[in-house]
Protein backbone atom coordinates (compact mmCIF):
# COMPACT_ATOMS: atom_id res chain seq x y z
CA UNK A 1 0.00 0.00 0.00
CA UNK A 2 1.55 3.31 -1.09
CA UNK A 3 1.85 6.10 1.43
CA UNK A 4 -0.71 8.85 1.82
CA UNK A 5 1.52 11.56 0.47
CA UNK A 6 2.52 9.71 -2.69
CA UNK A 7 -1.11 8.99 -3.55
CA UNK A 8 -2.00 12.62 -3.00
CA UNK A 9 0.76 13.76 -5.33
CA UNK A 10 -0.32 11.30 -7.99
CA UNK A 11 -3.92 12.45 -7.73
CA UNK A 12 -2.82 16.04 -8.25
CA UNK A 13 -0.71 15.13 -11.27
CA UNK A 14 -3.44 13.04 -12.90
CA UNK A 15 -5.89 15.87 -12.31
CA UNK A 16 -3.71 18.41 -14.05
CA UNK A 17 -3.15 16.04 -16.97
CA UNK A 18 -6.87 15.57 -17.20
CA UNK A 19 -7.35 19.31 -17.36
CA UNK A 20 -4.90 19.54 -20.23
CA UNK A 21 -6.46 16.71 -22.22
CA UNK A 22 -9.89 18.18 -21.61
CA UNK A 23 -8.77 21.59 -22.83
CA UNK A 24 -7.19 20.03 -25.91
CA UNK A 25 -10.42 18.22 -26.59
CA UNK A 26 -12.35 21.48 -26.46
CA UNK A 27 -9.89 23.22 -28.76
CA UNK A 28 -9.99 20.33 -31.23
CA UNK A 29 -13.78 20.36 -31.14
CA UNK A 30 -13.99 24.02 -32.04
CA UNK A 31 -11.36 23.66 -34.77
CA UNK A 32 -13.22 20.64 -36.05
CA UNK A 33 -16.38 22.69 -36.42
CA UNK A 34 -14.56 25.17 -38.61
CA UNK A 35 -12.76 22.56 -40.66
CA UNK A 36 -15.94 20.58 -41.09
CA UNK A 37 -17.85 23.56 -42.46
CA UNK A 38 -15.02 24.20 -44.90
CA UNK A 39 -14.95 20.66 -46.22
CA UNK A 40 -18.73 20.41 -46.35
CA UNK A 41 -18.85 23.63 -48.35
CA UNK A 42 -16.24 22.39 -50.77
CA UNK A 43 -17.79 18.99 -51.38
CA UNK A 44 -20.80 20.18 -53.42
CA UNK A 45 -18.44 22.39 -55.42
CA UNK A 46 -16.11 19.49 -56.17
CA UNK A 47 -19.03 17.17 -56.88
CA UNK A 48 -20.58 19.63 -59.35
CA UNK A 49 -17.27 20.22 -61.08
CA UNK A 50 -16.59 16.52 -61.52
CA UNK A 51 -20.17 16.03 -62.68
CA UNK A 52 -19.71 18.63 -65.41
CA UNK A 53 -16.36 17.11 -66.31
CA UNK A 54 -17.75 13.62 -66.56
CA UNK A 55 -20.64 14.87 -68.59
CA UNK A 56 -18.20 16.57 -70.94
CA UNK A 57 -15.63 13.83 -71.26
CA UNK A 58 -18.36 11.28 -71.90
CA UNK A 59 -19.66 13.28 -74.86
CA UNK A 60 -16.56 15.10 -76.04
CA UNK A 61 -15.05 12.02 -77.60
CA UNK A 62 -11.30 11.58 -77.41
CA UNK A 63 -9.77 14.04 -74.99
CA UNK A 64 -6.28 12.62 -75.36
CA UNK A 65 -4.69 15.95 -76.22
CA UNK A 66 -4.55 17.18 -72.63
CA UNK A 67 -1.07 16.73 -71.14
CA UNK A 68 -2.65 15.62 -67.86
CA UNK A 69 -4.48 12.57 -69.11
CA UNK A 70 -1.61 10.82 -70.82
CA UNK A 71 -0.55 7.65 -69.09
CA UNK A 72 3.13 6.76 -69.13
CA UNK A 73 4.91 3.74 -67.78
CA UNK A 74 5.47 4.46 -64.09
CA UNK A 75 9.20 5.15 -63.95
CA UNK A 76 9.30 8.25 -61.81
CA UNK A 77 6.84 8.28 -58.96
CA UNK A 78 5.84 11.12 -56.68
CA UNK A 79 3.87 10.52 -53.51
CA UNK A 80 2.24 13.44 -51.73
CA UNK A 81 1.90 12.48 -48.08
CA UNK A 82 -0.44 14.55 -45.94
CA UNK A 83 -0.24 14.38 -42.16
CA UNK A 84 -0.64 16.92 -39.38
CA UNK A 85 1.78 19.39 -37.84
CA UNK A 86 1.09 18.30 -34.29
CA UNK A 87 0.82 14.99 -32.54
CA UNK A 88 -1.53 13.73 -29.84
CA UNK A 89 -4.20 12.64 -32.24
CA UNK A 90 -4.18 8.88 -31.83
CA UNK A 91 -3.10 6.79 -34.78
CA UNK A 92 -3.75 9.56 -37.29
CA UNK A 93 -0.19 10.24 -38.39
CA UNK A 94 1.31 6.81 -37.85
CA UNK A 95 -1.39 5.29 -40.04
CA UNK A 96 -0.51 7.59 -42.92
CA UNK A 97 3.19 6.91 -42.53
CA UNK A 98 2.69 3.18 -42.22
CA UNK A 99 0.54 3.08 -45.34
CA UNK A 100 3.08 5.12 -47.26
CA UNK A 101 5.93 2.84 -46.27
CA UNK A 102 3.88 -0.25 -47.14
CA UNK A 103 2.85 1.25 -50.46
CA UNK A 104 6.47 1.96 -51.33
CA UNK A 105 7.49 -1.56 -50.33
CA UNK A 106 4.69 -3.31 -52.18
CA UNK A 107 4.26 -1.22 -55.35
CA UNK A 108 7.30 0.96 -55.85
CA UNK A 109 10.19 -1.05 -54.44
CA UNK A 110 11.97 -1.03 -57.78
CA UNK A 111 11.62 2.71 -58.28
CA UNK A 112 12.87 3.29 -54.77
CA UNK A 113 15.98 1.23 -55.42
CA UNK A 114 16.67 3.19 -58.57
CA UNK A 115 16.11 6.43 -56.73
CA UNK A 116 13.25 7.59 -58.91
CA UNK A 117 10.73 7.67 -56.10
CA UNK A 118 10.17 11.10 -54.56
CA UNK A 119 8.02 12.36 -51.75
CA UNK A 120 6.39 15.68 -51.05
CA UNK A 121 5.31 15.90 -47.45
CA UNK A 122 2.64 18.19 -46.06
CA UNK A 123 2.59 18.34 -42.28
CA UNK A 124 5.53 18.26 -39.91
CA UNK A 125 4.99 14.67 -38.75
CA UNK A 126 5.56 13.17 -42.18
CA UNK A 127 8.36 15.62 -42.96
CA UNK A 128 10.28 14.63 -39.84
CA UNK A 129 9.75 10.93 -40.33
CA UNK A 130 10.76 10.73 -43.96
CA UNK A 131 13.61 13.21 -43.79
CA UNK A 132 15.24 11.29 -40.96
CA UNK A 133 15.20 8.13 -43.02
CA UNK A 134 16.72 7.59 -46.43
CA UNK A 135 13.78 8.81 -48.46
CA UNK A 136 14.00 11.32 -51.23
CA UNK A 137 11.87 14.16 -49.86
CA UNK A 138 11.90 16.88 -52.50
CA UNK A 139 9.69 19.37 -50.73
CA UNK A 140 7.90 19.89 -47.45
CA UNK A 141 4.97 22.21 -47.02
CA UNK A 142 4.37 22.36 -43.30
CA UNK A 143 3.19 25.96 -43.18
CA UNK A 144 0.13 25.25 -45.32
CA UNK A 145 -1.97 24.45 -42.28
CA UNK A 146 -1.37 27.86 -40.71
CA UNK A 147 -3.45 29.60 -43.34
CA UNK A 148 -5.47 26.97 -45.08
CA UNK A 149 -7.07 28.73 -48.03
CA UNK A 150 -7.57 27.83 -51.63
CA UNK A 151 -5.16 30.59 -52.74
CA UNK A 152 -2.37 29.10 -50.64
CA UNK A 153 -2.85 25.58 -51.93
CA UNK A 154 -3.08 26.60 -55.59
CA UNK A 155 0.68 27.18 -56.15
CA UNK A 156 1.48 23.63 -55.02
CA UNK A 157 -1.17 22.22 -57.34
CA UNK A 158 0.27 24.27 -60.23
CA UNK A 159 3.73 22.96 -59.42
CA UNK A 160 2.54 19.35 -59.45
CA UNK A 161 0.78 19.84 -62.79
CA UNK A 162 3.82 21.49 -64.31
CA UNK A 163 6.14 18.77 -63.06
CA UNK A 164 3.88 16.14 -64.53
CA UNK A 165 3.49 17.92 -67.86
CA UNK A 166 7.27 18.31 -68.11
CA UNK A 167 7.67 14.60 -67.41
CA UNK A 168 9.55 14.99 -64.18
CA UNK A 169 7.13 12.44 -62.81
CA UNK A 170 5.10 9.75 -64.51
CA UNK A 171 2.65 9.22 -61.72
CA UNK A 172 1.54 11.31 -58.76
CA UNK A 173 -0.48 9.92 -55.88
CA UNK A 174 -1.83 11.50 -52.72
CA UNK A 175 -1.98 9.66 -49.41
CA UNK A 176 -4.22 11.23 -46.80
CA UNK A 177 -7.03 10.74 -44.31
CA UNK A 178 -10.46 11.32 -45.73
CA UNK A 179 -12.97 12.84 -43.37
CA UNK A 180 -16.05 10.72 -42.71
CA UNK A 181 -17.25 12.11 -39.41
CA UNK A 182 -15.67 13.30 -36.18
CA UNK A 183 -14.81 9.78 -35.06
CA UNK A 184 -14.07 8.07 -38.37
CA UNK A 185 -11.36 8.78 -40.91
CA UNK A 186 -10.70 6.75 -43.99
CA UNK A 187 -7.15 6.42 -45.18
CA UNK A 188 -6.97 6.71 -48.95
CA UNK A 189 -4.29 6.45 -51.62
CA UNK A 190 -5.68 8.61 -54.39
CA UNK A 191 -4.33 8.87 -57.93
CA UNK A 192 -3.72 12.51 -58.79
CA UNK A 193 -1.98 12.50 -62.14
CA UNK A 194 -2.45 11.26 -64.79
CA UNK A 195 -6.20 11.73 -64.70
CA UNK A 196 -7.98 8.49 -65.26
CA UNK A 197 -10.89 9.39 -67.54
CA UNK A 198 -14.38 9.25 -66.06
CA UNK A 199 -13.07 8.26 -62.67
CA UNK A 200 -16.34 8.65 -60.85
CA UNK A 201 -15.97 9.03 -57.13
CA UNK A 202 -18.40 6.56 -55.65
CA UNK A 203 -21.34 8.19 -53.98
CA UNK A 204 -20.97 11.71 -55.35
CA UNK A 205 -23.79 12.76 -57.55
CA UNK A 206 -25.77 10.75 -59.99
CA UNK A 207 -24.06 10.55 -63.38
CA UNK A 208 -27.39 10.03 -65.12
CA UNK A 209 -28.94 13.33 -64.04
CA UNK A 210 -27.13 15.70 -66.38
CA UNK A 211 -26.63 13.39 -69.31
CA UNK A 212 -29.79 14.13 -71.19
CA UNK A 213 -29.89 17.89 -71.18
CA UNK A 214 -29.30 19.69 -74.40
CA UNK A 215 -26.53 22.00 -73.29
CA UNK A 216 -25.08 24.78 -75.34
CA UNK A 217 -21.31 24.60 -75.01
CA UNK A 218 -19.52 27.88 -75.30
CA UNK A 219 -17.05 27.96 -77.06
CA UNK A 220 -16.93 24.14 -77.47
CA UNK A 221 -16.67 20.98 -75.42
CA UNK A 222 -12.97 20.37 -75.99
CA UNK A 223 -11.96 23.88 -74.96
CA UNK A 224 -14.10 23.73 -71.85
CA UNK A 225 -12.72 20.35 -70.87
CA UNK A 226 -9.20 21.59 -71.46
CA UNK A 227 -9.86 24.55 -69.18
CA UNK A 228 -11.61 22.49 -66.55
CA UNK A 229 -8.91 19.89 -65.98
CA UNK A 230 -6.46 22.20 -64.17
CA UNK A 231 -9.33 23.65 -62.17
CA UNK A 232 -10.45 20.27 -60.98
CA UNK A 233 -6.87 19.30 -60.15
CA UNK A 234 -6.49 22.36 -57.94
CA UNK A 235 -9.76 21.53 -56.24
CA UNK A 236 -8.75 17.91 -55.76
CA UNK A 237 -5.56 18.83 -53.93
CA UNK A 238 -7.30 21.46 -51.84
CA UNK A 239 -9.99 18.95 -50.95
CA UNK A 240 -7.43 16.35 -49.90
CA UNK A 241 -5.70 18.83 -47.59
CA UNK A 242 -8.97 20.07 -46.12
CA UNK A 243 -10.10 16.49 -45.63
CA UNK A 244 -6.90 15.69 -43.81
CA UNK A 245 -7.18 18.79 -41.64
CA UNK A 246 -10.74 18.02 -40.58
CA UNK A 247 -9.78 14.39 -39.94
CA UNK A 248 -6.88 15.51 -37.78
CA UNK A 249 -9.14 17.59 -35.57
CA UNK A 250 -11.63 14.74 -35.36
CA UNK A 251 -8.93 12.24 -34.48
CA UNK A 252 -7.50 14.56 -31.85
CA UNK A 253 -10.89 15.17 -30.32
CA UNK A 254 -11.56 11.44 -30.05
CA UNK A 255 -8.11 10.72 -28.66
CA UNK A 256 -8.33 13.48 -26.08
CA UNK A 257 -11.83 12.47 -25.09
CA UNK A 258 -10.53 8.96 -24.46
CA UNK A 259 -7.59 10.31 -22.48
CA UNK A 260 -9.87 12.44 -20.31
CA UNK A 261 -12.04 9.45 -19.62
CA UNK A 262 -9.03 7.29 -18.75
CA UNK A 263 -7.84 9.97 -16.37
CA UNK A 264 -11.24 9.93 -14.73
CA UNK A 265 -11.06 6.16 -14.20
CA UNK A 266 -7.56 6.45 -12.85
CA UNK A 267 -8.59 9.21 -10.47
CA UNK A 268 -11.40 7.05 -9.14
CA UNK A 269 -9.02 4.17 -8.43
CA UNK A 270 -6.48 6.50 -6.86
CA UNK A 271 -9.11 8.12 -4.68
CA UNK A 272 -10.14 4.69 -3.35
CA UNK A 273 -6.58 3.75 -2.55
CA UNK A 274 -6.08 7.16 -0.92
CA UNK A 275 -9.12 6.65 1.28
CA UNK A 276 -7.96 3.18 2.24
CA UNK A 277 -4.50 4.44 3.16
CA UNK A 278 -6.03 7.24 5.20
CA UNK A 279 -8.37 4.84 7.02
CA UNK A 280 -5.44 2.52 7.75
CA UNK A 281 -3.43 5.36 9.22
CA UNK A 282 -6.31 6.37 11.48
CA UNK A 283 -6.89 2.81 12.67
CA UNK A 284 -3.21 2.43 13.40
CA UNK A 285 -3.12 5.66 15.39
CA UNK A 286 -6.20 4.65 17.40
CA UNK A 287 -4.69 1.30 18.21
CA UNK A 288 -1.54 2.99 19.41
CA UNK A 289 -3.48 5.35 21.68
CA UNK A 290 -5.60 2.54 23.10
CA UNK A 291 -2.51 0.42 23.66
CA UNK A 292 -0.77 3.35 25.34
CA UNK A 293 -3.72 4.01 27.68
CA UNK A 294 -3.90 0.31 28.47
CA UNK A 295 -0.21 0.30 29.40
CA UNK A 296 -0.63 3.32 31.72
CA UNK A 297 -3.55 1.68 33.51
CA UNK A 298 -1.56 -1.46 34.16
CA UNK B 1 -34.03 33.12 -62.28
CA UNK B 2 -32.03 31.64 -59.46
CA UNK B 3 -28.35 32.43 -59.13
CA UNK B 4 -25.65 30.73 -57.09
CA UNK B 5 -22.05 31.86 -57.11
CA UNK B 6 -19.75 29.66 -55.07
CA UNK B 7 -15.99 29.51 -54.57
CA UNK B 8 -14.04 26.69 -52.91
CA UNK B 9 -14.00 28.68 -49.66
CA UNK B 10 -17.24 30.56 -49.69
CA UNK B 11 -20.66 31.31 -51.07
CA UNK B 12 -20.48 34.66 -52.86
CA UNK B 13 -24.06 35.00 -53.93
CA UNK B 14 -27.23 33.03 -53.45
CA UNK B 15 -30.51 34.53 -54.50
CA UNK B 16 -33.68 34.32 -56.53
CA UNK B 17 -35.32 36.81 -58.88
CA UNK B 18 -32.11 37.78 -60.57
CA UNK B 19 -32.80 39.85 -63.67
CA UNK B 20 -29.43 39.66 -65.39
CA UNK B 21 -25.90 38.30 -64.94
CA UNK B 22 -23.00 39.65 -66.92
CA UNK B 23 -20.02 37.29 -67.14
CA UNK B 24 -16.45 37.39 -68.43
CA UNK B 25 -16.43 34.46 -70.87
CA UNK B 26 -13.13 33.31 -72.34
CA UNK B 27 -14.23 34.57 -75.76
CA UNK B 28 -15.63 37.83 -74.44
CA UNK B 29 -18.25 39.13 -72.10
CA UNK B 30 -21.78 37.76 -72.23
CA UNK B 31 -25.04 38.11 -70.35
CA UNK B 32 -27.64 35.69 -69.13
CA UNK B 33 -31.26 36.64 -68.54
CA UNK B 34 -34.36 34.83 -67.47
CA UNK B 35 -35.22 31.48 -69.09
CA UNK B 36 -31.89 31.01 -70.79
CA UNK B 37 -31.31 27.72 -72.58
CA UNK B 38 -29.09 25.12 -70.83
CA UNK B 39 -25.47 26.21 -71.13
CA UNK B 40 -22.02 25.24 -69.94
CA UNK B 41 -19.15 27.63 -70.38
CA UNK B 42 -15.88 28.72 -68.84
CA UNK B 43 -14.99 32.13 -67.49
CA UNK B 44 -11.75 34.02 -67.39
CA UNK B 45 -10.50 36.48 -64.80
CA UNK B 46 -12.82 39.43 -64.47
CA UNK B 47 -15.92 40.87 -62.88
CA UNK B 48 -19.33 39.27 -62.56
CA UNK B 49 -22.19 41.74 -62.54
CA UNK B 50 -25.47 40.73 -60.94
CA UNK B 51 -28.58 42.84 -61.45
CA UNK B 52 -31.71 42.43 -59.37
CA UNK B 53 -34.47 44.81 -60.43
CA UNK B 54 -34.96 47.74 -58.12
CA UNK B 55 -31.51 47.48 -56.47
CA UNK B 56 -28.01 48.55 -57.36
CA UNK B 57 -25.99 46.02 -59.37
CA UNK B 58 -23.52 43.89 -57.43
CA UNK B 59 -20.02 43.08 -58.65
CA UNK B 60 -17.83 40.10 -57.85
CA UNK B 61 -14.21 39.61 -58.85
CA UNK B 62 -13.30 36.13 -60.02
CA UNK B 63 -10.13 34.43 -61.23
CA UNK B 64 -11.99 32.30 -63.69
CA UNK B 65 -14.63 29.65 -63.23
CA UNK B 66 -17.32 27.50 -64.77
CA UNK B 67 -20.95 28.33 -65.37
CA UNK B 68 -23.86 25.97 -65.75
CA UNK B 69 -27.36 27.11 -66.66
CA UNK B 70 -30.14 24.60 -66.28
CA UNK B 71 -33.89 24.96 -65.64
CA UNK B 72 -33.58 28.70 -65.01
CA UNK B 73 -30.95 28.03 -62.36
CA UNK B 74 -27.52 29.54 -62.85
CA UNK B 75 -24.61 27.96 -61.00
CA UNK B 76 -21.21 29.60 -61.15
CA UNK B 77 -18.24 27.73 -59.75
CA UNK B 78 -15.84 30.64 -59.35
CA UNK B 79 -12.24 30.69 -58.24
Amino acid sequence: MPGLKEVRIRIASVKSTQQITNAMKMVAASKLRKAQTAILKLRPYAAKLSEIMQNLSATAGDSGESPYTRERSPEKILLVVITSNRGLCGGFNSNVIKTTVNKIKSDYAEQERKGTLSLITIGRKASEYFQKRAYNVVESHDALFDHLTFENVTPLAEKLMKAFAEKQYDRIQIIYNQFKNAAVQRLVVEPYLPIIPAAAEPGTGNPATTKNHDYIFEPDKETILYQLIPKSLRIQLYKAILDSFASEQGARMTAMNKATENAKELLKALQISYNKARQNAITKELLEIVAGAEALKG
Amino acid sequence: MKLNIITPDNVLYNGENVYLVQLPGIDGSFEIMNSHAPLISVLRKGKIKVVVKGTDPKYFDVNGGVIEVLDNKVLILAE
